[in-house]
């Protein structure tokens, strides 16, 4: 295995648990995007979303700033009518619902329970990991390698 | 809603978060499927961003909690709770997983790859905002009727 293959995504884990690390520090909250997410659609909630609006801002535009220096890593570009009304938009649409159903239910996604729960050790969030990966996994060997895979 | 002090600082951690996450190579679906691909060519890189990153994060732990009180106020969290044996919890983890599985996209990288401009995490992130809302209803809906 080469250096390449697995510095940048030791370095980039460092860069996601330094800055969960400084928003435990400044705020005392565990920095959980869907959390976040929640927090912004959240219509009960009036004015108190700054944390939530700042954050994923910061995530937004690290993204506009990186898909020019960096185009590779966002993966293959598919155009918006190629989802509209075709299977893969479909399965792309209920993969998302499926996704912010779940994570609501569970109280945390990949980065709550997957960073900051597993960090600290707690008990539901490794359950809750391990989980996202066992059933992703499973996901997968279907849609790849099951009957009537492409 | 005027600009904070607090707010300047979490939107500088969320772009660290952001920057890691593309470093990582978490912003490419391709490399989330080729992670959950065990039966293939299995692609372990992922394994050092989430090793890093929750390797990091308990290392400083301990550190942090040790500073008693968050600059901008409030507190630190309790100790995690010991109950995962909750239905809530179970399922919610398995439905988040399998959508994870189907997209490459989870709720961080999606919304970095909004701001690169790609079409695919546009569509997931307005329907996981659309499940959030309802997984939401629903919860209050229980508390409600007291279920």
């Amino acid at each position: 295995m080469s250096w390449s293959s697995w510095l940048p995504p030791l370095v980039g884990g460092l860069c996601i648990g330094a800055s969960a690390l400084g928003f435990l520090r400044v705020t005392g909250r565990i920095a959980g995007i869907s959390g976040f997410s929640a927090e912004l659609v959240d219509v009960h909630r009036g004015g108190k979303r700054g944390d939530a609006v700042a954050f994923l801002l910061g995530l937004v535009v690290t993204g506009v700033l990186l898909s020019w220096a960096w185009p590779a890593r966002f993966g293959r570009a598919v155009p918006f009518a190629a989802l509209l009304g075709t299977r893969d938009g479909l399965t792309t649409a209920v993969a998302g619902l499926l996704v912010g159903f779940g994570a609501r239910l569970a109280g945390g996604c990949t980065s709550g329970h997957g960073v900051c729960g597993v960090g600290r050790l707690s008990p539901r969030s490794l359950v809750a990991t391990t989980l996202f990966v066992l059933t992703g996994a499973a996901t997968v060997y279907v849609t790849l390698h099951g009957r009537g895979a492409p | 809603m005027r600009l904070t002090s607090r707010q300047v600082v979490v939107a500088g951690l969320g772009a660290l978060f952001g920057v890691g996450l593309t470093l990582g190579g978490m912003t490419d679906p391709a490399r989330i499927i080729g992670f959950l691909d065990f039966a293939g060519r299995w692609d372990p890189s992922l394994l050092f961003v989430m090793g890093g990153a929750s390797g990091a994060y308990m290392l400083g732990y301990r550190a942090v909690l040790r500073t008693h009180r968050p600059w901008f106020g409030g507190s630190y969290p309790a100790r995690p709770s010991r109950a995962w044996r909750e239905p809530r919890l179970l399922v919610g983890a398995a439905l988040f997983g399998i959508g994870w599985g189907l997209s490459g996209y989870c709720p961080g990288p999606a919304w970095t790859a909004l701001g690169a401009g790609r079409a695919r995490a546009v569509l997931v992130l307005v329907t996981t905002l659309a499940g959030i809302v309802v997984a939401d209803r629903w919860s209050r809906r229980r508390v409600r009727e007291g279920a």
